[in-house]
Order: C-alpha cells, then sequence, then structure tokens
C-alpha cells in the first residue's frame, strides 16, 4: 500500500496529495480535497454523478485512477462558479426546476458546461444525447434539458451583446 | 467498489512499456482509457498487480491519413475519432459507430485501442475494423508485427496478442464506399443486442464489392465473407439481401442474456444486417 | 406604524403562497455541489464498516473465520450474529411483524444479505479486509418461485419460525406461507361472477423492481461516551421512526439519542426501513467509541434493499353485456423475499391493494393477498406505490382492458360508462374506502380531447390494415389509464407504524421582525418542501414564503412525525402546518384586536394583515403583529407567537388522473417510440405548480422504465441477474420522451387546504398507461395479456407468438 505524491490543478489550485495508485479520483477529491460536490451513485461507470473537467473533458472521477490524474488539470462544480454566486447554467437550472433532489446535479452541471462548450447552439436532440452519460431519477430529464437550451440561449444572446 | 493496490508505471516510450511487460509477465497490463479495465478492477474481477499507464506515450497518439491509407493510434479516444475531420471524410463508418458507443464522458476516454486489443465480444470496433479490413500493428520483445483484424480474434478476451505486445496502432484503406453501423441497443451505454457493419461498392446499379461483420453474436467478432459475398453481383433487392442476411446468420453463435434468448438474437441480427445493408446501398 | 397600501394582487403576489411556482430555496446549495448528503460527512476519528455479504441464495453458514481480516493493520473489528446476540440484535422486528436476521445467523436467505461488518480505519482497507473474511457455506435447495415455495414438499426457508402456524397477520396455511388478507365480500362477489352474463379472467404480474434512487443507503453513527448521547445521521425517510427504533433495540432512551437526516439524494421509498447496515453501524460507535460510518454500494444496494412490487394478480371481472361491470375478484400471490419486511402501516400487511376497484363504481367486490416467503431480498413496500397502490392500479386498469377485450369494445368507452360519477361522491368502494372527492368524467374527456382519441384509433386501425398489406412493420398503442390513488396515511385510528399513529406535525415560530421558521415532522428527498410548506404558510399566515424557513430532519429539533412517503406530507404535514398557521393567526387576531383597540370580532383577515371591518384604513400587518407579541404587555395573552399542531388526518386523500400514452413499435426488434405522452393529474389544490409538474416527470420516467425494461430478476439458484446499472434498466435522457402535463382540480372536502398530494400518481399511473399502450398494439392481432418489463426481446416474444414474423 506504498503511497505516491500525486501533483493536479484543482479548480485553479495546485494540489500535492499523497495517495495510493488505486485510489479512485472521485475519492482524492472528495475526500483529501473536500470537494464533496461530485458524487458516488454506482460502481459500474453508468451514472455520471461523479462527472468532473478533466483536461477539458467530461471525465467520471470514478474511472480514473489518483495515479493517473498526476499532471491534470481539474475542474469540479465548485470551481465553476465564484462561491456563493449562481453562474449562468445554475441559474437557468434554479429558473426551470431542472433538480429535485440534487444528486445528480453537480455532475449534470458539469457535463452541460462542456457540452455547451462543443455545442453552442445545441438542439433539444443534441442536448438529450450529450446528457445521457448522466442518470437522473428524480425529474424525468425534461426540465433538465429545458434548462440547459435557456442557459445556452442567454450565453449566446450575452456573446452577441459582447461583440 | 475499492479495487485491489497495485504498483503503478508510467513510461515515456513504447519500449519502456514492453519492458515492464517482459518484466512482470502475467502480473502486469496494460492501461489506456480505462472505461473497460477500471471497471473490472474495481469488482476486483480483474486483479493487476502492474497496471503500465500508456498515456505519456506520444508515438501512440494521432490520425494520419495519407495516400489513401488510415493510421490511428491506439491511444485516440472515441471522441478524436468522431471529431477529425480528416476521419470523417476518409471512413466515415468510424464517426457513424463510435457516436453508438457508449456515452459522451467515457468517449472522451476510451480509446480505439482499449475497445479493439482485449478481445471483449461486446465492444464495437473490433468488428468494424474486420469490416475494414484493419491491419493492428503489435510491437513487443522482438520488435512489431502486423496482424489482420480477421485473423485477431480467437474467442471471448482471447486474441493473437502475445501478454507482451502492445498494440500501437490501427491501420485501414480509406473509402468512399457506401457504409453503415446499424446497432441494436437498450439504452445509450449498452453493448449491442446485434450489430452489423457494412461497406459496399456500387458500380451502375449493381454491388461490385460488400463487406460485412456482426458484433456481439458470437464470442468473437464475425466477419462473414459469404454475407458480402451474396451481394457481390447483384442489386441488392430483398432477395439479395434475404441471401446475405442468411449467410450471415449461419456463421453467428449468439448467447442468451438479460438482452433476450438465442432466437431473439438471431431476429436482431437479421434486421440490423438487413437495414445496414440497406442504408450502405443509399450511401454507395 | 401602518404600511402603505399597495393593491390587493401585489400582496398576495409577495406573499409568494399558494397555486405561486415558487423557484426553490435548496437550489442554491444544490446547483453549486454545496448539499450535505450523508456520504459528504467526515468526523474526526471516523471509522468505516461494510459487509461481508453471502454470494449464495440459501445456504448455511458453517463457519466465518476472521483471523486474516483482523491481520490486516487498520482493520478494528469484525462482528458476527454471534457478537451482537448477546445485546439481541443479530435480528431485528420489521415494520411489518416479522423479524430479519441483521447478521447471518446459521444460515442466509437471499444472494447479499449480511454475514459479517468489518469496522476499518478507511473504506480501502475495508474493502480489502472484506476479501480475507472465510466463510464456509453449505449450500441449500433454493426457492425462486413463489408459487413452487407453497408446494408440500418445498424447502422451509424460516425455520426460525417452525412449528409458528400463525404469525403478525394470522393464521399461517404452510411453512413458507405468511399471511392472508382478506377484504371485500367473497361469498356476494363469487356468487356474481358465478351468475355473470361476462367474465374476463387474467392473470396479471407486476414484476419485481427496485426504487434505486441515485444515492445509496447510509448512516454515519456517532457514541459520545462522554454524554452518553448517540448521534445518527442517515438516509432515513422517516426520521423520528428510526430514533424510537433504535431506543428500542438499544436500550438507550430517546432523549438520548438524536436522528438527523441530512439532505437524502432521492428515497422513492428505498430509505424508509431500517437496515442492517444501520444497527451494525450503531453497535459499532457504541463498542468503539467513535463514529462509524456504512454507505452501501449500487450492487449492494439493488441485491440487499427494499425492492418493489412482485405481486401475481389473479383476477376476475364481471359485467352486464353492456359493459356495466358488476364484481371484481382478485386473488393475489404475493413474493415477500425472505423476510417481511414490507413497510406498510401495521395493519395492512398487503398495503392498501383494496383500492384495487380504482375509479369505476363497482359494487362487490373480493380481495385476497396470501404473502409467500422466497429465496429473495425482503420488502415489497417502495417505489412511489403508495403502500401497493401501483399494483392496485396496474391490476384494474389492465382488467379494464381484458375486459373491454371480451366484450369487443372500445377501452375508453368502458371506463366512461363505468366512473364513479361526481355526484357519488364521497363514494365508499365495495373494500370500505371512503373516496373523498373525484369528477373523473370531466378529466376523462379533457384527456381523451386534447390527444385527439377518436382520430387516433382511426389512425391505428389504417396502421392495422397497412401492416397487414405488408406495407409497415410498425404499429400503433394507445395506452389508457384513469388511476385512482389513495394516499395521506392515515388516521391514527387504523394507520400506525410500529405503533406510531401516522399523525404527522408542524412547529411555527414568528421572530419579532416578522419572519419565521417552521419544523416538521416530514423529510424531503428533493419534493422541495422547504419551498412549498413555507408557501402553505405564506398564504394562512400573512409573512411571504421568502421569509420563512422550513426545518425538517433533526429529531432534536422537530416535533415527532412519521416522515416523507405514501405522498403523505401535503395530506398529514400540509395540513398540520395549516392549522398551526391557522393558530398562529387566531393568536394574532387577538393581538390586533388590543393594538386597534377594538373586539376580536370587529377584525376580518385581509391577505397578510387584520383589518377593521367596514373601516380599511385601521389595520396590523402580521410584521407589526409580530413585533407587538414581544414587546407589548397584552392582559390574558403571553408573549411570543408561536404554535404547534399535530394533524391527524379524518381520511386519505384520494388524487387521481387520466394518462394516455401513444407508441409506435417496431414488431421485428421489439423496440419502441413514444409518439406522445399526456398526462392529467388532479391532486386537489395545487400548492407550487412547477413543482408538481417536476413531480409528474420524474414518477412518469421511474414508470417508463418499469414498464419498458428494468426489472430485478433472479435464475433458478437465486442470482441476481441484474445487479449494476448496466442491466438494471434506467432511462437515460435519449430514452425518455417529453411529457405534457394537464390538470383539474378537486379539492378534498377534509383537507384543510383541499390538497392531497401528487408525487406517486406518476408512478400509479404511469406504468399502466406505458403497459397498455404496448398491450394495445397488439390487441387486433389477439394479444390479451403479456407480463412487464415490455422490454425489446419480451415485446418481440409478443409478436412472434402471434405469428407475425414471416421469415423475412
Amino acid at each position: 500500500m506504498t503511497k505516491m505524491k500525486v501533483n493536479l490543478t484543482v479548480n485553479g489550485q495546485a494540489h500535492e496529495v499523497e495517495a495510493e495508485p488505486r485510489q479512485l479520483l472521485i475519492h482524492l477529491l472528495r475526500e483529501d480535497l473536500n470537494l464533496t460536490g461530485p458524487h458516488i451513485g454506482c460502481e459500474t461507470s453508468h451514472c455520471g454523478a461523479c462527472t468532473i473537467e478533466m483536461d477539458g473533458k467530461s471525465v467520471k472521477a470514478c474511472t480514473v485512477f489518483a495515479a493517473q490524474a498526476q499532471g491534470a488539470d481539474i475542474t469540479t462544480i465548485e470551481g465553476l462558479s465564484e462561491p456563493g454566486t449562481l453562474n449562468v447554467l445554475q441559474e437557468s437550472f434554479r429558473e426551470h426546476h431542472g433538480l429535485q433532489c440534487g444528486y445528480c446535479t453537480p455532475g449534470m452541471i458539469t457535463r452541460a458546461h462542456r457540452l455547451l462548450q462543443e455545442n453552442p447552439t445545441p438542439t433539444e436532440e443534441d442536448v438529450r444525447f450529450g446528457m445521457a452519460g448522466n442518470l437522473c431519477r428524480c425529474t424525468g430529464y425534461q426540465n433538465i434539458v429545458k434548462s440547459i437550451m435557456a442557459a445556452a440561449t442567454e450565453l449566446n444572446s450575452a456573446k452577441e451583446a459582447a461583440e | 467498489m475499492i479495487p485491489a493496490a497495485f504498483d503503478y508505471h508510467r513510461p515515456q516510450g513504447i519500449e519502456d512499456a514492453v519492458a515492464i511487460l517482459q518484466a512482470h509477465g502475467d502480473d502486469a497490463r496494460v492501461i489506456a482509457g480505462g472505461h473497460s479495465l477500471i471497471p473490472m478492477m474495481k469488482l476486483r474481477m480483474a486483479e493487476v498487480p502492474n497496471l503500465v499507464d500508456l498515456q505519456d506515450i506520444e508515438s501512440l497518439k494521432g490520425i494520419t491519413v495519407q495516400n489513401g491509407r488510415v493510421s490511428i493510434g491506439a491511444m485516440v479516444t472515441q471522441h478524436e475519432l468522431i471529431t477529425d475531420q480528416a476521419l470523417a471524410v476518409a471512413a466515415p463508418i468510424m464517426r457513424e459507430a463510435a457516436l453508438q458507443i457508449a456515452d459522451p464522458q467515457v468517449r472522451y476516454m476510451g480509446t480505439i485501442g482499449g475497445n479493439v486489443a482485449n478481445g471483449d465480444p461486446g465492444n464495437d470496433m473490433p468488428g468494424l475494423m474486420q469490416c475494414l479490413d484493419a491491419t493492428f500493428t503489435l510491437f513487443g520483445p522482438d520488435g512489431a508485427r502486423g496482424v489482420k483484424a480477421r485473423d485477431f480474434y480467437e474467442g471471448a478476451y482471447m486474441t493473437e496478442r502475445d501478454d507482451e505486445e502492445i498494440m500501437t496502432a490501427i491501420h485501414f484503406d480509406a473509402s468512399t464506399a457506401g457504409y453503415a453501423y446499424e446497432k441494436q441497443k437498450r439504452k445509450i451505454g449498452d453493448y449491442a443486442t446485434a450489430a452489423a457493419a457494412v461497406m459496399l461498392t456500387k458500380d451502375g446499379g449493381t454491388c461490385t464489392s460488400a463487406s460485412i461483420a456482426l458484433t456481439n453474436l458470437s464470442d468473437t467478432p464475425i466477419w462473414s465473407q459469404t454475407a458480402g459475398a451474396a451481394l457481390v453481383g447483384t442489386d441488392c433487392s430483398p432477395a439479395a439481401i434475404k441471401a446475405a442476411v442468411a449467410a450471415g446468420l449461419d456463421d453467428i453463435d449468439p448467447s442468451e442474456d438479460n438482452r433476450g434468448p438465442v432466437a431473439f438474437k438471431y431476429h436482431a441480427a437479421r434486421m440490423m444486417i438487413s437495414r445496414a445493408i440497406s442504408s450502405a446501398w443509399a450511401r454507395a | 406604524m401602518n404600511d402603505l397600501s399597495p393593491d390587493r394582487a401585489e400582496r398576495s403576489a409577495k406573499l409568494k403562497g399558494l397555486g405561486h411556482s415558487r423557484k426553490r430555496v435548496e437550489d442554491q446549495r444544490f446547483t453549486q455541489g454545496r448539499g450535505n448528503y450523508i456520504d459528504d460527512m467526515k468526523m474526526p476519528d471516523m471509522l468505516f464498516g461494510d459487509f461481508v455479504r453471502s454470494p449464495y441464495a440459501h445456504a448455511r453458514v458453517k463457519s466465518i473465520n476472521t483471523d486474516k481480516a483482523m491481520a490486516l493493520p487498520g482493520v478494528i473489528a469484525v462482528l458476527t450474529a454471534k457478537d451482537l446476540e448477546p445485546l439481541s440484535l443479530h435480528w431485528m422486528p420489521t415494520l411489518a411483524g416479522d423479524k430479519q436476521m441483521v447478521l447471518a445467523d446459521g444460515k442466509v436467505l437471499f444472494q447479499g444479505q449480511e454475514v459479517a461488518f468489518v469496522i476499518a480505519e478507511d473504506r480501502y482497507i475495508n474493502a480489502d479486509a472484506i476479501e480475507l473474511v472465510e466463510v464456509e457455506y453449505e449450500e441449500l435447495p433454493v426457492i425462486t418461485d413463489p408459487f413452487k415455495a407453497l408446494e408440500p414438499d418445498a424447502v422451509v426457508l424460516r425455520e426460525d419460525l417452525a412449528g409458528q402456524t400463525s404469525g403478525a397477520h394470522g393464521e399461517r396455511k404452510h411453512h413458507n406461507h405468511i399471511f392472508l388478507w382478506e377484504a371485500g365480500d367473497k361469498a356476494a362477489t363469487e356468487q356474481v361472477i358465478d351468475t355473470a352474463d361476462v367474465v374476463a379472467e387474467e392473470m396479471v404480474y407486476y414484476h419485481r423492481t427496485h426504487p434505486c434512487p441515485l444515492e445509496t443507503c447510509g448512516t454515519v453513527a456517532s457514541m459520545d461516551k462522554v454524554t452518553g448521547k448517540l448521534t445518527v445521521w442517515g438516509t432515513f425517510q422517516a426520521p423520528h421512526v428510526v430514533r424510537t427504533v433504535a431506543s428500542l433495540l438499544s436500550g438507550i432512551e430517546e432523549h438520548n439519542i438524536r436522528v438527523v437526516s441530512p439532505d437524502i439524494g432521492g428515497g422513492f421509498g428505498n430509505k424508509v426501513g431500517v437496515y442492517p447496515g444501520y444497527v451494525c453501524a450503531i453497535v459499532a460507535t457504541i463498542v468503539t467509541g467513535k463514529p462509524v460510518k456504512w454507505i452501501e454500494d449500487r450492487m449492494d444496494n439493488l441485491m440487499a434493499t427494499a425492492f418493489a412490487r412482485d405481486y401475481w394478480m389473479k383476477g376476475k371481472i364481471a359485467a352486464t353485456k353492456d359493459g356495466k361491470i358488476t364484481g371484481l375478484h382478485c386473488e393475489v400471490t404475493a413474493d415477500h423475499g425472505a423476510f417481511d419486511a414490507c413497510a406498510d402501516p401495521t395493519k395492512f400487511p398487503a398495503g392498501f391493494m383494496n383500492i384495487c376497484t380504482g375509479s369505476y363504481d363497482i359494487p362487490v367486490a373480493y380481495l385476497g393477498v396470501d404473502g409467500v416467503y422466497t429465496n429473495k431480498a425482503p420488502g415489497g413496500v417502495a417505489y412511489r406505490c403508495s403502500f401497493r397502490v401501483t399494483e392496485a392500479a396496474y391490476f384494474i386498469e389492465r382488467m379494464l382492458e381484458v375486459l373491454a377485450i371480451e366484450l369487443n369494445m372500445d377501452a375508453a368507452e368502458l371506463r366512461a360508462k363505468n366512473f364513479i360519477r361526481k355526484e357519488q361522491f364521497p363514494y365508499t368502494s365495495a373494500m370500505g374506502w371512503e373516496y373523498d372527492s373525484g369528477d373523473y368524467h370531466t378529466a376523462w374527456d379533457k384527456a381523451l380531447k386534447a390527444v385527439g382519441y377518436d382520430a387516433l384509433r382511426v389512425e391505428q386501425a389504417e396502421r392495422v390494415e397497412a401492416f397487414k398489406r405488408g406495407e409497415t412493420r410498425k404499429l400503433i398503442g394507445i395506452g389508457l389509464t384513469h388511476f385512482t390513488e389513495i394516499v395521506g396515511a392515515g388516521p391514527v385510528k387504523n394507520c400506525d407504524i410500529l405503533g406510531m399513529g401516522m399523525f404527522d406535525s408542524c412547529e411555527i415560530r414568528i421572530h419579532p421582525t416578522g419572519s419565521a421558521i417552521a419544523r416538521l415532522g416530514t423529510i424531503s428527498q428533493g419534493q422541495g418542501h422547504a419551498t412549498t410548506f413555507a408557501q402553505i404558510m405564506a398564504s394562512e399566515i400573512g409573512i411571504s414564503a421568502d421569509s420563512i424557513t422550513i426545518e425538517e430532519g433533526d429529531t432534536d429539533t422537530a416535533p415527532y412525525g412519521l416522515g416523507t412517503y405514501g405522498s403523505r406530507s401535503t395530506p398529514v404535514a400540509g395540513a398540520a402546518t395549516a392549522m398551526a398557521g391557522r393558530k398562529i393567526r387566531a393568536k394574532a387576531q387577538m393581538i390586533a384586536a388590543y393594538l386597534l383597540e377594538v373586539h376580536d370580532g370587529d377584525l376580518e383577515w385581509d391577505i397578510d394583515r387584520f383589518v377593521v371591518k367596514g373601516a380599511p384604513e385601521q389595520f396590523k400587518t402580521m410584521t407589526e403583529i409580530a413585533y407587538a407579541a414581544y414587546n407589548q404587555a397584552i392582559p390574558g395573552v403571553e408573549p411570543g407567537l408561536e404554535a404547534v399542531s399535530y394533524y391527524d388526518p379524518p381520511n386519505m386523500t384520494y388524487p387521481f388522473g387520466a394518462y394516455i400514452c401513444v407508441m409506435e413499435i417496431d414488431v421485428d426488434t421489439g423496440t419502441h417510440e413514444i409518439r406522445q405522452f399526456y398526462a392529467l393529474d388532479d391532486c386537489g389544490t395545487r400548492i407550487n405548480p412547477m413543482v408538481i409538474e417536476g413531480q409528474v416527470h420524474g414518477g412518469l420516467t421511474e414508470a417508463l422504465a418499469i414498464a419498458m425494461g428494468q426489472e430485478i430478476a433472479y435464475d433458478e439458484i437465486g442470482n441476481v441477474k441484474t445487479g449494476t446499472l448496466m442491466d438494471f434498466f434506467i432511462p437515460t435522457a435519449w430514452e425518455t420522451p417529453t411529457y405534457t402535463t394537464d390538470f383539474t382540480e378537486t379539492p378534498s372536502p377534509h383537507h384543510p387546504i383541499g390538497a392531497k398530494g401528487v408525487g406517486e400518481s406518476p408512478n400509479v399511473g404511469g406504468v399502466p398507461a406505458f403497459s397498455n399502450a404496448v398491450h394495445d398494439a397488439f390487441r387486433p392481432f389477439g394479444l390479451r395479456q403479456a407480463h412487464m418489463p415490455h422490454d425489446h426481446w419480451r415485446i418481440w416474444k409478443i409478436g412472434n407468438d402471434l405469428g407475425l414474423h414471416d421469415d423475412v
């Protein structure tokens, strides 16, 4: 059970953590760095509640070893907005009732964030397909899709206004 | 949920990686995207005392299309297969198939090498590679060798690759052939209930070549030579498709599982083959 | 000090009370990932506990060797039944009058059953230690079929009950039999059926599934050896009941036990009962003096915690030639698994299955339910079921369809012909329930019109012809359902959980500067109580919902309640909230009278203030009254402004709905596409339309999963075949359709604000709607009944059995 030093950047801050190579990234984030936003919902990489951003990719943190994350640049839900304030996506989820128990929400919003980088003007079909790696039991997805579509519209008009 | 402990290696070059495999034999395995291996390790269904992480090996990355030949590094992710513009022109079937694999997060990490090398009969790329008549480059202690996809698979999780070899790249010809990847599955993220990859060429209303491969309908992917042959020289009429389907069904040996009984698998196979042929014909 | 008086609509809007789609206060923390779920908890010196579980469905435990596990550095202890026996904790009582093993006591009875509890310094060491515990098993014959379980030579499962010919619910007629529960009039019903014009008979199976909330079950238990106080945080849908049970089991008095439900990531009935994990964590903390956390994996959750359904319902429905239903007979074989741990009110071992006459005016009916033991996980009542109402609704809605086939009648028309009419409410059913209110015909007509029902039937008929001509391989199914729910358990005189009457409670305290805090005996798992109960209060006491904090889940501060499940929060705690609010207002009236120097009776309530009758410029707002309560010495009136209500509901409530599902089915692949899903819900007074819509979307999606592929399946030797999310079907956003929601509003006459509750209705009505769509598609070809789930291969099999697959 020899530990190794893992250096990684999380939400803009550099960290050095002592971890067993087998430690799952989700546990490193939640236990060592106290970032309990990403959650655990299964052990077979299906549910997506653990979704984070790693090096510009949407990644299930339960399926990455700490060792693999050496040198990685990671963003969790906590890093997507200033503490205490809601970004456009978060505000949209609130406005359109895109969450109920909140357990899938960090993973959903983190994934939606990347989805809108991939495709700033998604159709509803694009959103449903692009969010298919995140399960929800409470909402039936309809208002999640609505929230993401509304956020896309808001972000695009803000961009246009800025240009 | 928690895997057993292991020693971790992250070699910078392919020779170093092979050396580690040689040193530890059975006790060492490579990890590519990890999205097949890590779930197995978490359930303690795979024990890997020495994990060899390939992520820093630059020679395993990248897609090139040159002189009508496509070369894809083993560590290229499904996401990269989907977004690569050159590949979209040279082999659009790759994108069509990759979009039907897993989910967005898994596609960011899952690699073509990982999908192709371990002999999991449920994976989508092996059948597709057989359809494309791809060649795999394996690198081992004695250097590099090429093995055709159509010769690579021996049984479930059993392939031509020696324990000390690492798959480094996949190569196939670019093609303007009609193509289709039809996959029936229970939901996004599931393996195929049945899937068919079809490439065919058409000249003045007649099929001049056809390649048909089937996925998750046996303990290996099945490239059905007779199914393809049944289309050549025809106009892909319903009768011709029927013949191709019959030939394809002759080559498969599906198992019962939660997706359904054997009779259903045959029926699903029938539907996927015929629909893939019709789509490919329309695009040819 | 008097406010300027803005117009009434504006004052009302500011309250964000009943009917307002108020945005949720919970979202602030959840969208930032700052929720506080059980696995987020860290305490100094916290240990981690988890189980060695049985791979076998039925086996003797010959020996357990913990030496190797104990030798691993960081392992503190390994508990087995032997260690719990001196504390009498190796078994525990269930909510259904049975007992269940906490740890394997001589044998195991289902795959995944808890055998030993390993306690270690962290979860990684714990996982390694679990692998090192050596258990020797001797396999025994396995029973997974409840009918085979009742055969004379079936192996004895519950050896602990040997010789006991009666249980908590009466006589046991076989060693694997649990109870027979009956309702209605058997003789009269059989008489009607024997002499009826038309009888349709069918076996309707509602298969075993599981609530699978995204967060699994867990607890952190912490015994403070200095103060002697035990604190238990956990995924508890009924924290007060857990406290009482923990006290009874441990011998620690309730005032020294604090139970806290923090944020819960979905409950759906999975988190009502007490699990071995909770008991073992409590024992572990008492023994070690350190906090102990137990969090289960997804496989543990699916294999060992409260499953749902598994009811074999044999029905006979009698009618006249013209389609007037004259009687209903229902015999159920209920597969309860190895222990009867159903989370039902004590007197209802089959829950409210006797609502199986549904929305229909059926003069005589009989229900008999035989509970049976098998080698499967314990449980049965969970998953948005309202205590077996999902089973009852599926049963009657399928029987209506089968009767329609028998009568060669349109199924929508058959329903309309038999609905309880509006004038008949309150309506006493043949099973003895008094339905409070309903207007089924209005809802039904609205639904049929909304989907263009007649045109759909024309299109469907044309499609059948096209199919027969070989022009298409897709059929259209129209799935109809009109369900009646029974929720809001319940009147203390006949509803209790382990002896605790099923009242609920609300305690309100108004602060001097006009904001308020209220605590309830319920606990949200995503339903948005912090948002919606403030709305009820706002409408009662005239303080804006934005100025009201709602707290739940801490048994040290919240008044005793029976928790949240069975859609009971709004009917019961919502009523308590309104009643407590009215007590506040009654005292406020006295204070206002004093301030305005008038008699109480000279005042009338106007949204947020008391106004002198006939002198509208003389008023006191709730804010002013609140201050006065702390500031003034009022003769005969105590200082302060607070009230508590414990509400014993006079009856259950009866929400209802009309759902129509239009589905395209590919006969060759067995795949489906939902073209349209229309859901009309009547939950009485609508507190927050946005929240209601969200509940309906969510419940319908759980119903979609159940009907179209989700199951807990076993092979013949009791191995769970669907123990991970690979095979346990949870649809993604891609497989889930877009729903159209609608409503009518028929208030409950006995509820203080007329509200009925809605959380479970979409699961109750959704499953029959999806399932009936599948059946309806194949009806023209002769299909009567095909068991769920309707996954691809089973739909393919329907077509195959009907001869619809010529060899392509």
